[in-house]
């Protein structure tokens, strides 16, 4: 692949895009594209057929983008039937298309899951993630002045696994590779990042059983176990924080279970 | 009791469901090691196996509550299995037009199917051999285990059907038994391949003891 990355070419492409307009039906549409350079990225070369369509007096396709250099969590798309497309750890505006061979067929479809609804063509309704976090995944803090950051010392192996399970850009690549749309990779990765963290204990129960909730309500699918989620997460968040969610809500409702009431039983003294 | 944890265990959470499915195939898992482990004194010799019946049988009590161990978990596990399957089937939402697979492997994704195939073949199993029903010509064994066993895998046709099943059983477990550490919370990265081979070794261990006395049978090496 090092000539191909040396030497920019462009590429002829046939494109089939999923076109939906919210709450109807949708189908794919063909496109031709013609001389797209291998250095673009895949929104890039989107943006071009949308050029194209433009000038044409189509209608464009709606598409999820934001900070277009791979931390930002907003772009999406099911590119061949894979999330991010077809090379692992990346995100869909970080994925050249010197990674496609000309005189290909590539298929552009959103995100698959009940609970990401299209909105149009290729953008869907990720506020299922939003409800997950809304409901546990923040420390309750002294607002007004900034903390001293060295107050509470973390020990370096438990900043780095917090770390680790920060790299979550929530895109919700999990929850489309997931053969059940799961969404426990990133509830997990959420979980771990504050769950492990000192400032993360005062309220580690009650967030852990509060996010697999919401997760649950939200309309998830459940783990079982596939491992596809960490096979397409562009972060390559390992499924190490679902095991370790698993973990800690199990010992949560074993706490909830026998939580004291503060009381002594009726008849029990 | 409070109302909240009432309505929780009536209605379990995703990963209250996936903890019955581990617990419940940890005890079945379990169950077919024994069955298996009794079933090889077929090549002791037929006083072996049959004062291990006849054991057995004077152990009443015991023996029920094993059995009704069994049973409560495999309501459970298939009551709960299905519960899962279509739940996941309905948040898919259909999936992607045009599906890829990177990692998921063959026993993961046909978890349910194998599953079907070994409830019919349990079915089959219990009418065959405990309440001897069915595909034994109406002879009776009475007290004779090896007998009865020798005789039911005669027929090709059963023991070919017993062969497939107890391979779709190591499959069901290589996924099943390396999920159990998963869903419990004991697994990570460095762990996961040497818990898979142990999950796979297991089903193959479980999987040829059994094929090994239709087998014998077959070939003449039981008589």
């Amino acid at each position: 692949m090092v000539e191909s990355h040396a030497k920019e070419t462009t590429l002829a492409l046939k494109l089939r895009v999923w076109r939906q307009r919210r709450g109807q039906p949708g189908a794919f549409e063909e496109h031709a594209l013609a001389a797209v350079p291998t250095s673009a990225s895949f929104l890039e070369m989107m943006d071009m057929l949308n050029e194209q369509l433009i000038k044409a007096g189509k209608d464009t396709f709606a598409f999820d983008h934001d900070c277009r250099e791979g931390i930002c969590g907003m772009c999406s798309m099911t590119i061949n039937g894979m999330p991010h497309g077809p090379i692992p750890g990346v995100t869909t505006c970080q994925l050249h298309m010197r990674n496609f061979r000309d005189g290909e067929t590539i298929t552009v479809e959103p995100w698959r899951a009940r609970a990401f609804p299209v909105l149009k063509d290729l953008a869907v309704d990720r506020s299922g993630f939003d409800k997950v976090i809304q409901s546990g995944g923040f420390i309750t803090v002294r607002t007004g002045s900034a903390p001293e950051a060295n107050n509470i010392p973390v020990p370096k192996p438990i900043a780095d696994e917090a770390m680790d399970a920060a790299e979550c850009i929530g895109c919700g690549a999990c929850v489309a590779s997931c053969k059940n749309g799961s969404a426990m990779l990133f509830v997990g990765a959420k979980i771990n990042h504050l769950n492990i963290l000192p400032q993360g204990q005062a309220e580690r129960d009650r967030r852990t059983l509060a996010m697999v909730k919401t997760m649950d309500e939200a309309g998830f699918g459940n783990c079982t176990n596939y491992g596809e989620c960490q096979a397409h997460c562009p972060k390559s968040i390992t499924l190490d924080v679902i095991a370790k969610l698993n973990r800690d809500y199990l010992r949560a409702r074993v706490k909830e279970f026998f939580s004291s009431t503060g009381k002594p039983s009726k008849g029990g003294d | 009791m409070s109302a909240s944890s009432c309505s929780s265990c009536c209605q379990p959470s995703s990963i209250g469901k996936k903890v019955v499915m581990a617990l419940t195939g940890l005890i079945l898992a379990g169950f077919v090691l024994g069955h298996m482990s009794g079933n090889l004194l077929m090549f002791k010799g037929a006083p072996a196996i049959n004062e291990y019946a006849k054991w057995l049988h004077d152990h009443a009590g015991l023996l029920w509550a094993a059995r009704v161990v069994l049973i409560l978990s495999v309501i459970a596990h298939i009551w709960v299995g299905i519960q899962l399957t279509l739940e996941n089937r309905a948040a898919r939402a259909g999936g992607p037009a045009d599906e890829a697979t990177r990692r998921a492997t063959v026993a993961s994704r046909t978890m349910p199917y194998s599953g079907v195939v070994i409830l019919a073949f349990v079915v089959f199993h219990l009418l065959h051999y405990t309440f001897r029903t069915v595909a034994l010509d109406g002879a009776v064994y009475g007290d004779d285990v090896y007998k009865m066993v020798v005789a039911g895998f005669s027929c090709r046709s059963v023991s070919i059907f017993y062969i497939i099943s107890m391979l779709l059983l190591c499959l069901h477990l290589s996924h099943g038994v390396s999920s159990v550490f998963q869903t419990l919370g004991l697994r990570n990265e460095r762990w996961r391949s040497r818990l898979d081979f142990v999950a796979l070794a297991y089903g193959w261990i479980i999987a040829l003891g059994f094929i090994s006395i239709p087998l014998a049978v077959l070939t003449g090496c039981l008589k």
